[in-house]
């Protein structure tokens, strides 16, 4: 290792330097709706909140997990995310793995046939009519069918699948294997990090996403968490919601409003950093040029 | 094998042939079911659809019976486009991508020059793991935190703002604010989530490379230059021909969680616009000339892009 000159170690701690301003414009906005959701009303109405929470309180927590509206919103959501992901990973693989297979009359055309839908879609309102048509709109499977493959997610899990050596699958072929053995008992336990990637991906995806509840949902029991969210902010329902509260204060509002926020962000916080280095590993994969 | 069997494969394409090929394969046809059938429920059948842009929509007729509309067809486009909303949905649109394009673009890979400069590799990975978050948030959520952060009187930017003894900023309530505040947490959401693709790139560069670089006496920016720029060139290539593609797309989400009745008139996006007229307002056949306006003049954009990179000597998407 060669002697750093004293200009290198300056632009070194000037790099970190930019990489904590980076790291801090990343987090202060959620820190300030933290500190927001706990603190009390009246510093909140007299504009005092920064970074820290002022007049400690968990009023807005208890107010929003005592609310059965958005606890029923959360445990659905969880159901939804969960349902989905797993539907979503089985079809992803029934996908991309017989595609793996040189020897597969048809591959071409398939390939082909599923490329285009990557680039070409129908369009919002031919899609509203289609779920109108099969009789999915207001019915909870409108959540989840839809989106249950992605194809971009299928590339990524077909790069990875052309990643393990065909020696292991020919060698069970002449050992008698079938091709759904194979699958089971070769491909799919040596995939697990790219079943953890896509598996953040399906999940994060279903938890997000609000488009397809506004669109094709109207019942209000089955809105995910992140449309009633949505709804709140939009102060649609506005009197609902200040009837809830029991008084209208707009302090609380605020905190309550900043708690709902955080309760449907914190399940996501707490996963992602533990997979980082499976979906840095997959976003790789997915840029790979077939 | 033998040659009499390799005879045998030879002779005319036999059923037997095709037999003993399905009787191998079906397993794997029988996989692919589900996802095909997956398909052409959800993807090609609603392509079914696209017809009623040529025609005058009725919900009690069936959709191959319906009467094709005046113009030769052609009147929903007309009509779309003699819009004023339309046109400044249009507008807006492409203003917003260029836009995204121009700061959102360059973001990532600035970042991932930058981390790659970093020298101290627990911090390296602390910082990655912090730039990353935003993109785990929903639209919804990044609307929250810019209306907390950036509301007129509670906001903790105007507060910061006032403190200093300006003037608080409506950010989110006039036109010109609030394109720069659409624009500044697309590149908040994304600009660590895109390094990544680079960071790959640049893991891929040669070590000997820099090395020889040192040797010769190239200081840290004339390697960036010369050998971490050029390296990553092909990726940044691809991903430019993406987004270029994608010029007139754009998803739903982000532009309908930020849009508020103040600035409607630079905030509507095609996307919306089909939202709120066909979905809201049942302009149905309207509205689908507009998707399909905007999907075929995508996949133009995409080929042309992909077209012209290869012209230029990079390789494309396909």
């Amino acid at each position: 290792m060669k002697v750093k000159s004293s200009k290198d170690v300056v632009y070194d701690w000037v790099f970190v330097v930019i990489c904590v301003l980076i790291s801090l414009i990343c987090v202060v906005p959620m820190i300030n709706l933290l500190a927001k959701s706990l603190s009390g009303t009246d510093y909140l109405i007299r504009n005092e909140i920064y970074l820290l929470p002022k007049g400690f309180n968990l009023n807005a927590y208890t107010t929003v997990l005592k609310d059965v509206k958005y606890v029923r919103a959360f445990f659905w959501t969880v159901f939804l995310t969960v349902v989905c992901t797993v539907l979503s990973l089985t079809m992803t693989t029934l996908c991309a793995y017989p595609l793996i297979f040189e020897k597969l009359k048809g591959r071409g055309f398939i390939n082909v046939f599923i490329t285009i839908t990557m680039f070409f879609n129908a369009g919002t309102i031919p899609n509203y009519l289609l779920m109108k048509q099969l009789g999915l709109l207001n019915n909870p499977l409108v959540l989840i069918l839809p989106g249950c493959l992605s194809v971009y997610n299928m590339i990524i899990m077909r790069s990875f699948f052309y990643g393990i050596p065909d020696s292991l699958r020919e060698s069970a072929e002449i050992d008698g294997a079938t091709f759904f053995q194979i699958m089971v008992k070769i491909y799919v336990p040596l995939s697990k990090p790219v079943y953890a990637t896509l598996a953040l991906f399906y999940a994060v995806g279903r938890w997000n996403s609000y488009s397809d509840a506004l669109m094709y949902m109207k019942e209000a029991k089955f809105y995910p968490l992140q449309l009633l969210l949505y709804n709140i902010l939009n102060n649609i329902n506005q009197v609902e919601v200040a009837t809830q509260e029991g008084f209208s204060a707009p302090g609380l509002s605020e905190s309550l409003k900043a708690a709902i926020v955080m309760f449907s962000t914190i399940p996501i916080l707490l996963v992602y950093p533990w997979l980082q280095k499976y979906f840095i590993h997959g976003v790789t994969l997915g840029a790979v040029k077939e | 094998m033998n040659r009499t069997a390799e005879k045998k494969e030879k002779t005319p394409k036999s059923w037997a042939n095709t037999g003993n090929y399905l009787k191998r394969y079906w397993q794997l046809y029988a996989l692919l079911a589900l996802p095909m059938i997956y398909l052409v429920v959800f993807k090609y059948a609603p392509m079914v659809y696209i017809q009623i842009a040529f025609k005058k929509y009725s919900i009690v007729k069936s959709i191959w019976t319906q009467p094709l509309a005046k113009n030769f067809g052609f009147e929903y486009f007309i009509k779309a486009f003699s819009n004023n909303d339309f046109r400044y949905a249009l507008k807006n649109t492409i203003v917003l991508n260029l836009l995204d394009l121009f700061f959102g673009f360059p973001a990532p890979i600035l970042f991932a020059l930058i981390l790659n400069e970093l020298c101290f590799k627990k911090f390296k990975r602390v910082v990655q793991t912090i730039a990353y978050m935003p993109h785990f948030l929903s639209w919804v959520i990044i609307y929250s935190l810019a209306l907390q952060l950036l509301a007129p009187n509670a906001g903790l930017v105007n507060m910061v703002i006032k403190k200093m003894g300006f003037e608080a900023i409506p950010f989110l309530n006039d036109a010109f604010h609030w394109v720069g505040t659409y624009i500044s947490f697309g590149v908040w959401q994304n600009f660590g989530w895109g390094s990544i693709v680079y960071l790959a790139a640049i893991a891929g560069i040669n070590p000997e490379l820099y090395e020889a670089a040192s040797v010769d006496g190239a200081g840290r920016f004339r390697k960036i230059w010369h050998i971490t720029l050029p390296g990553i060139k092909p990726t940044i290539v691809i991903l430019l021909i993406m987004n270029l593609g994608n010029i007139l797309g754009g998803g739903f989400d982000r532009p309908f969680a930020f849009q508020n009745n103040l600035v409607m008139k630079v905030a509507d996006v095609i996307a919306t616009y089909v939202y709120r007229v066909g979905i809201k307002g049942l302009q149905f056949s309207l509205t689908t000339a507009v998707g399909l306006f905007q999907s075929v003049v995508g996949v133009f954009f995409l080929l042309m892009a992909n077209w012209i990179s290869r012209k230029m000597g990079e390789r494309g998407i396909w």
